[in-house]
Formats: structure tokens, sequence, C-alpha cells
């Protein structure tokens, strides 16, 4: 009887701390959300978004710069990505054999710890060798970003070409359909919103990057859009550089930063969200 | 498998059938797949491949030509060691937790709700790493200087919190704190994963055996999940060793090589110096500070090969 008491005393404990941990665990997402949109609100206005910080001495400027470039950095980076992440994924699902396959999903596998200054430091080196030292691009930005959102775009591909039922490619086969055909007609358009999904998800995880960006694309104060000629700034790095470098002007610089902080994390948050409900509706249209 | 054959069969008795441009096109398309897959590994080979060519030189190069004037290995020593105990630090907090936070999901939440819960842990992963590093300097840091002074008055005999504690909470302990936040949701899906896919008759015939939940869980769910757990552990290590800019920003270095977790004097890690010295760096640093890149390249693939490794002979099992 008595070791009986024992015994449920210790399940009540251990239940408790494990129920302890998740809250313990949602502390930080709440207190994060709250500080950042509390933090981010009052720097946020319409110059925030529509000037640069071109000649700006005192509290004013924007980051258009910041988020012209964000945009196109992530753009190119997944005009890079998603097509040899969804080729590589047709590759592991409809063709591969052999060695080939084994060594490209280890090595997808080895690519998603790399940690991502080491993919800045890569673009760096392999853009310094045919262009000179302290060279700094848009391009090479993508690039480095683009070592990261490959093989997550290729997880997740893989994944949603897997569940797509065999039956659908036996039946293009016995129309005389051929292979090729049969991927691009059937399996594709069955998992498109799948991949959709996946694509979302790799954007979301790269559009948040500093690091990298911080050793390819340099800090400048105007806009450009222009991913292969000068420096161009993003949002990240704009946040760590108000940041680092406030200036006179110490609570507005932090104001920018937080703000740009909070619209990082609402374009993360969102393409998330979206993923979600893309996913939801995959999922009952393949069923 | 006779099946596939004679699908095959079909399709090239089809394709010989209706000459060769359909066969072209299927060329063309395997092709086209193929040079993805090899355009890949070649992306990985060349991530090595051109830091070693932009590193050697500083590998090679005399103590005098080095940044701090150093050799590159008591150059990079510090760095090595502080990158590894901020990482150790993250593992030690978040493994526990992610362990329990999967637990809570698969084995203790109403299942109704289980997946809403796991969705709200993936976020943790989803916040970019410069708001942690914000959050960390301007929240975590602040509310952290009474706890890292109590430390020291009670807990100061344990070198690890010998002191003098920082006044402004950038210390080892607090930059270790954002990073176990930051790998905790990753450990935790790999563990839910495992706890998920405990066989149905181990939990159910412990509890048909009067076994309580907690019984149940360390008998059959923690068991079965253990090696899911080791991995995750070191994936969530691997990502610790190599994350940046929250340690960056939150992180007051000095170069001090010392256990201390607590003080304002703390070894730098590799990412955050290249994060702080690269753009302000020209000729032979830069070449120094790829090497750093390498080292830290080598130090996460090993992490991770293991880690991967553990896997795969789990599911060989």
């Amino acid at each position: 009887m008595e070791t009986d008491w024992r015994r449920h005393a210790k399940n009540r404990l251990m239940t408790g701390l494990i129920a302890g941990a998740f809250v313990l665990a949602m502390i930080p997402l709440v207190s994060l959300v709250y500080e950042v949109t509390k933090r981010g609100i009052p720097g946020l206005s319409l110059e925030f978004f529509t000037a640069d910080a071109r000649g700006v001495v005192g509290e004013g400027g924007g980051a258009a710069h910041a988020i012209v470039g964000t945009l196109v950095i992530t753009a190119v980076a997944s005009l890079i990505s998603v097509p040899i992440g969804i080729m590589g994924a047709i590759y592991l699902n409809e063709y591969g054999t052999g060695r080939l396959r084994r060594a490209l999903t280890f090595f997808v596998d080895v690519m998603t710890g790399i940690p991502s200054i080491v993919a800045g430091l890569f673009a760096y080196a392999l853009f310094e060798l045919f262009l000179g030292p302290g060279i700094r691009l848009g391009v090479m930005g993508s690039v480095a970003l683009s070592v990261l959102m490959t093989p997550i775009v290729i997880r997740s591909a893989e994944e949603v070409l897997k569940i797509v039922p065999n039956h659908l490619r036996e039946a293009a086969y016995a129309l005389g359909t051929p292979k090729w055909k049969t991927i691009v007609k059937v399996v594709l358009p069955t998992a498109f919103a799948g991949l959709l999904t996946g694509v979302m998800i790799a954007i979301a995880r790269i559009v948040g990057e500093t690091a990298p960006l911080l050793v390819t694309t340099g800090v400048v104060d105007s806009i450009n859009s222009d991913p292969f000629n000068g420096r161009m700034q993003n949002l990240a790095v704009y946040a760590y550089n108000e940041y680092r470098s406030p200036g006179v002007f110490k609570q507005a610089a932090y104001d920018k930063a937080w703000a740009a902080a909070l619209t990082l994390i609402a374009i993360v948050m969102l393409l998330n969200i979206l993923a979600r409900l893309v996913y939801r509706r995959c999922k009952t249209e393949i069923r | 498998m006779a099946q596939v054959d004679t699908t095959t069969n079909a399709g090239q008795l089809l394709a010989a059938a209706s000459g060769g441009r359909r066969r072209l096109g299927d060329r063309v398309f395997s092709r086209t797949a193929v040079v993805a897959a090899v355009t890949i590994l070649l992306l990985l080979a060349g991530v090595a491949v051109f830091l070693v060519s932009e590193g050697l030189p500083a590998l090679t190069a005399g103590a005098s030509e080095l940044p701090e004037g150093k050799t590159f290995l008591d150059y990079v020593a510090p760095l090595a060691f502080g990158t590894a105990l901020a990482a150790l630090i993250a593992a030690v907090v978040a493994v526990p937790l992610a362990v329990g936070v999967a637990l809570f999901i698969t084995h203790v939440a109403p299942p109704r709700i289980a997946s809403t819960l796991g969705y709200m842990v993936d976020l943790l992963a989803a916040i970019p790493s410069i708001v942690y590093g914000l959050w960390g300097i301007f929240v975590l840091g602040p509310a952290a200087v009474p706890v890292l002074k109590w430390l020291e008055e009670k807990l100061g005999w344990i070198p690890l919190f010998e002191g003098p504690a920082s006044v402004t909470g950038r210390t080892m302990l607090v930059a270790g704190l954002v990073l176990a936040v930051m790998i905790m949701p990753i450990v935790s899906a790999i563990a839910r994963e495992a706890f998920g896919q405990t066989p149905r008759k181990l939990t159910e015939g412990a509890q048909a055996l009067g076994a309580t939940r907690w019984e149940t869980i360390r008998m059959t769910v923690l068991p079965f999940g253990r090696s899911s757990v080791i991995s995750g552990a070191m994936l969530g290590l691997g990502r610790a060793l190599g994350e940046t800019m929250a340690v960056t920003i939150i992180l007051s270095v000095s170069g001090a090589v010392t256990f201390n977790l607590i003080g304002q004097a703390n070894p730098s890690t590799i990412a955050a110096n290249i994060a702080l010295d690269f753009p302000e760096s020209s000729g032979l640093a830069i070449n120094a500070l790829i090497a750093t890149g390498l080292v830290l390249f080598a130090i996460t693939l090993v992490t991770n090969m293991g880690a991967r490794a553990i896997i795969a002979r789990q599911n060989h099992e």
C-alpha cells in the first residue's frame, strides 16, 4: 500500500515536471513575441517602409533599401535553390539508383548542418577568386543563402513526391505517357501544394539570415535593386547595424532595429501560417 | 516487383513504337535530374574546396603575419574553446527540456491539441537569430543580472560561477541559454517523432499491467526513443556550434580562456569572431578568418555525421 502511494506521487511529480518543461519552453516564445511587438511598433511608420537612409544624420530615415535588398536577395536565392532542389528531389524519388542516390541522400543531410556563417564565407571565397578581395554583391548573399536553402527544398520536396500515390503514375504509363511527361503532368501537379509548402518554409528559414549576408552583401544606405552591381542592404543586417552602431540618436536607432526585427518576424510567421494552410489543402487533395 | 517490370517493359515498347521523340524527352528530363543531383554534390564539395583554398594562406603563414601576431593554432584554440563551451551549455539545458516538451506533446497533453502545441514549439525554430540576439541583450541579459549576482554569492565556490558577476548580463551563461532556446525545437522535433512511434502494444501492455503514466514513459517510451534523443542532441549541438548572431550580439568577449560563465571577460566563439571581425578585415586577416570557418565546418561536419550515423544504424535495426 505504501509503495503504491509512492508510485502515484512519483507519477504526479514527473507528469508535473514534464508539463513544467513545456510551460518553461513557451516562456521565451511569449516573451519574444511580446517584447518584439512592444519595442518594434514605435519604429514602424510610413517612413520606415518608404524611405532609405541615404544622407540621414538625425533620427529620420527608413529601411526601404533593406526591404528591397531582402526581397531581391531572397528572390535570387530562391531562383537558384528551388529548381535545383525540386529537380534533385525528382532525381531521388523517380530516377535515382545506386551510389549517386545514396551519396545525395547522405550529403543533403550533411548540408542541412552547415553553419550559416560558413555558407557566407564560401560565397565570399568563391567570388573573391574571380572578382578580387573585398568584393560585396547582392548575388553573393543569394549564393550563400542557396547553400542553406537547397537542402531544405530537396528534403521537403522528396517527402511530398513520396506520398504521391503510385497508381497515378501507373495509370499514366498504361495510357502510354512517357515517364518525363508523367512526372511533369501528373506527379508535379498532384504534389504542387506540398511543394509550395516546402518552398515557403525554406524561404521563411533564410529570409531572416544575418551572418552569411554580413560577410557577403556589405552595408549601404541607399536602395540598390541590382544584385550584380554594388552592395546591398537587407533587413536582418540592417537591424544588426542599427543596434551595433546606433550613433548619436541611440533610441531612434534601437527603435529602427526593433522595427526591422518585428517586420522580419511578421514575414516569417506569415510564411509559416500560409505554408500550414496550403499543406492542409495538399493533404486533402492527395487523398 | 513483377508489376514494376511490366510497366517499364510497356513503357519501353511504347517508346520504341513511337520513335525517338519520346525517348529524347525522357533522356533530356532524366539528364536534367542527374545534373541537379550532381550540382548539389558539387555545391557541397565547393564549400569545402573554396574554404580550403582561401584558408590555406593563413594556415601556412608565419605568426608575425597573422592577426594578433599568433600562430594560427594559438589564434583558433581559444575560439574553439568558446565555441564548445557555449554549445555545451546550450545542449545541457536544451536536451532535458526538449525531452520534456516532446513527452508532453506525445504522451501527456490531450491528443486534440497536440499538433497545435507542436506547431508552437516549431515557431521557436522559425524565429530569425538576429531577433534572438536582440531579445538576449535587451531582455534576457538585464533580467539575468540579479540571478548572476545570486549565483556568485551563493555558488561562487563552483568555478563556473566564480564571478565577479557581470552587471550587463552579457555573459557566457546568458549566451548559452539563448542558444538553448534556439536548439530546443530541433532536438524536440526529433524526440517527438520517435516518442510518437512507440509501439502501442508496449505502452498499452505497460498500462494493462497497472503501470502509472510515468512508469509507462520510463519503461517503454524513453528506451524506445533513446537513440533518437542522442542523435537529436548531436544535431542540436551542431546547430549551437555554428550559431552566429545571438552569440555575436550577446557575448562581451575578451579572448580569455575561462570556465567562469557569469563574468565580463568571456572567450569568443569561432562564428561570432568571424561576424565581428570580417567586415573590417583585409588581406591575410581575411584568410585567417576563413581558415577558422574551415575549422568550424569540420567540427560541425563531424558532429552531424555522427548524429546521422546513429539515425542510420537505428533505422537499420
